[in-house]
């Protein structure tokens, strides 16, 4: 009697999880969308208020600044877009190159972390901690001092080797003058690139096929050396240097990488190689003992217990603290507005003081990075699927 | 014939002085294999070039309470930019004869801190002290009550703001980050991915975009006529850049959560607010403890940022100081000077999660 009359009885909409759930849904969204109504009614009016054009349309008008470095042709007639671009390829740039190299010394400190050598591993650990601990604008402003008040002016410019240069302009060294040969040699070393690749490929299937194995790694390097080597002496082996000159108050010819880059570069580098380290030693420390015993007892030899066994196993660890690392490196990147670096949060920076379009400014800031984190993201994920376990 | 009998026990042979001891120490820790003993050799050079000169420099031709002129000529550090400006760099532009009050103050913010580093001591009172610390703090900083003088928050700097930013932040985010995992575990599909999106957006950009967007684009979103000081509009964007760090944080606990637990709340006919508050959340958060005091030092780190933006924190004191012609050029010892104060800070707080990652992981 009384199980019918429960399944008869209707229930209310408020017990009955389902419909309850919809009209949480539909009053968040209410809540979401009266807020953003508010907001920009209100950002309107004040946009009237202050007659401020909208839109992004200043991107075509003359910028009218200067900006110190840049990638491609930039001068103070060209638009605003074009100053943002120069912006954001600056930005790529620091964030590669710091990239690499904190891929580089992350690895090399998580290394000495797991050292038996008792001094390096605790030189490591201290730089890890150290280097953890203090905040990155900081250390941006520190190296960015130390470049300007200890290295003197051009004119005493410290000369360590023959052709380089260090003073608070920058690092000023010798480069090949460019020739057609270098332009060969690049496409010689692409070549060797392409080379090895199908070497590669036909070593392993000769190693399945007849269990000989091949020195690949060897002739590799040498394929990457010879190659261009071979390009350089049939070209005519061009030597001569675009050397630096003092020529009034700054250096002429030859390459000069501004105090403001190296600061951001080595602060950043520094930073996040302390984070890299930690990432690493971590994932070292996650393959256990027994895989390397085994390894050595089916009679591998050292480096292909590390290259086949250990490595790949320790990547999979490996590899999602160090991709946000790298996404942390390049949003961190932005800091070289503090320090005069124009890279895109500069640049943007100096648009909107100069337009007043802030609201396009830092909405255009916040697509950029969004676009960078997606794709380092997107890419890394695609490699952590490509190193990921294959399980049954 | 007797047997022969030992009747004093043999002597004990020492072990070898090449194993035990320093020696021994020695050769197993550094001089084990000819690469590790290179490596010790090579980096015994390095620390004898750079150790000495470095503490030459910091502490024996170093000046320690002189003017600016009087640095120029030593050869060392110049640590009188410290001595001489110590109350600017930590107190800002707050009223001189008042800034006793910033310094009481901290002290009452250390002093909570320090009650609260054990465990035993997570009551309920704890939370009525930290309320009670907080708005004695804020009326202290504030004024305008009782016989204090009144000081504007744009007077606020050095370190206090530090920490007011700090502490003010990772409360705010904390609570916010929280809501926000639950929102991204939620089975609602429009609540789900109102969360992803902010989580995603937020920790995709720069927080630098956020504090420019705190004090270019925040008044615009206001009504006229209302208008919030620059510290509040900064620690804005600290609060929503944290809190979806946190969210992501909080998921990770969330995720370690077996099923089991969901379904024995459930079957004891628990809704899913008393099922998060009385199961879910106190294991879940207590799983995350590490990795949250991890992202609350990065927390701290990032309020430096504020510099950007042109309010007066502990980095933004000392540069004033720098631009001084008397003390132009001493940037080196200004900013060690910055930095031991944020080592200290960080190290003390990442030492305390490692001490409570051990005492949480005995306990299970």
């Amino acid at each position: 009697m009384q199980v019918e009359n429960s399944q008869t009885e209707k229930v209310p909409f408020w017990l009955d999880p389902k419909k309850r759930a919809i009209v949480y849904q539909i009053g968040s969204l209410c809540m979401v969308g009266l807020l953003a109504y508010y907001l920009v009614s209100n950002t309107l009016t004040n946009l009237e208020k202050q007659s401020v054009a909208t839109g992004f349309g200043f991107l075509n008008k003359e910028s009218s600044f200067e900006i110190g470095e840049s990638l491609i042709s930039y001068s103070a007639a060209s638009s605003y877009g074009r100053a943002l671009i120069v912006g954001a390829l600056n930005t790529l740039l620091v964030s590669f190159i710091g990239i690499v190299l904190t891929v580089i010394l992350g690895t090399f400190i998580g290394i000495s972390r797991l050292s038996t050598n008792w001094l390096v591993s605790k030189l490591a650990a201290i730089y890890i901690e150290v280097f953890q601990d203090i905040p990155i604008l900081l250390q941006l402003f520190f190296w960015y001092a130390l470049f300007y008040e200890i290295l003197p002016g051009p004119r005493q410019a410290l000369n360590p080797f023959a052709g380089v240069f260090m003073c608070n302009r920058g690092l000023v060294f010798a480069i090949p003058e460019f020739q057609a040969t270098h332009a060969y040699m690049g496409i010689s070393f692409l070549a060797g690139c392409i080379a090895i690749y199908f070497l590669r490929r036909w070593a392993r299937q000769r190693q399945a096929n007849t269990g000989q194995i091949f020195p690949v790694f060897r002739v590799s390097v040498g394929i990457l050396l010879l190659f261009p080597f071979i390009t350089w002496l049939v070209g005519g082996t061009p030597t001569a240097m675009s050397v630096p000159e003092l020529k009034g108050f700054n250096f002429q010819g030859g390459v000069n990488v501004s105090p403001e880059f190296s600061a951001l570069l080595l602060g950043l580098v520094l930073y996040t190689a302390a984070f890299v380290a930690e990432a690493v030693r971590a994932g070292i420390q996650s393959v256990s003992k027994g895989q390397r015993e085994a390894a050595m007892s089916i009679g591998l030899k050292t480096n292909q217990v590390l290259q086949l066994v250990i490595l790949p196993q320790a990547l999979r660890v490996i590899i999602p603290p160090l991709t946000s690392q790298m996404l942390s490196l390049t949003k961190n990147s932005s800091l070289a507005v503090a320090i005069g670096y124009p890279d895109f949060v500069s640049v943007a920076n100096t648009t909107m003081n100069q337009t007043g379009q802030s609201l396009e400014g830092v909405a255009l800031i916040m697509l950029v990075y969004l676009i960078f984190s997606l794709s380092t993201s997107v890419f890394m994920n695609w490699y952590n699927k490509k190193v990921k376990l294959v399980e049954r | 014939m007797e047997a022969y009998l030992q009747k004093t026990p043999a002597e004990t042979l020492k072990p070898p002085v090449t194993s035990v001891g320093v020696i021994g120490w020695a050769r197993s820790n550094l001089f084990n294999g000819w690469l590790n003993s290179l490596l010790t050799i090579v980096t015994l050079y390095f620390l004898w070039i750079v150790i000495p000169p470095l503490i030459r420099w910091a502490f024996i031709d170093s000046v320690w309470n002189t003017s600016g002129a009087v640095c120029r000529d030593a050869d060392g550090a110049c640590w009188s930019i410290i001595a001489t400006n110590f109350r600017f760099i930590l107190f800002g532009f707050f009223p001189y004869d008042q800034q006793w009050r910033p310094l009481i103050a901290m002290l009452i913010l250390f002093g909570l801190l320090f009650y609260s580093r054990d465990r035993n001591h997570w009551t309920q009172h704890l939370i009525y002290a930290w309320i009670i610390g907080l708005v004695m703090m804020g009326v202290l900083m504030r004024g305008g009550i009782l016989w204090l003088s009144s000081v504007e928050a744009t007077q606020w700097g050095g370190l206090p703001l530090t920490l007011l930013l700090s502490i003010f932040g990772l409360t705010a985010a904390y609570p916010l980050g929280v809501i926000l995992a639950l929102g991204r575990q939620s089975k609602m599909p429009t609540i789900k991915w109102m969360s992803i999106v902010y989580i995603e957006l937020i920790r995709g950009v720069p927080l630098i975009s956020l504090l420019f967007m705190g004090s270019f684009i925040f008044p615009l979103f206001l009504p006229e006529g209302v208008n919030f000081p620059t510290i509040l509009r900064a620690l804005v964007a600290i609060i929503i850049f944290t809190a979806a760090y946190i969210a992501e944080v909080v998921r990770g606990g969330l995720q370690g959560m077996e099923r089991g637990q969901y379904e024995a709340a459930e079957s004891i006919g628990l809704n899913y607010f008393l099922t998060m508050r009385l199961i879910i959340l106190p294991q879940a958060l207590k799983i995350v403890i590490p990795p949250t005091v991890q992202q609350l030092i990065s927390a701290f780190k990032d309020t430096s940022l504020v510099v950007i933006i042109a309010l007066f924190d502990l980095l933004k004191t000392s540069q004033t100081v720098l631009s001084n012609p008397e003390w132009m050029g001493f940037s080196r010892e200004a900013y060690i000077f910055v930095a031991i104060l944020y080592f200290l800070g960080c190290f003390s707080m990442a030492n305390y999660s490692r001490k409570l990652e051990k005492e949480l992981s005995t306990e299970n």
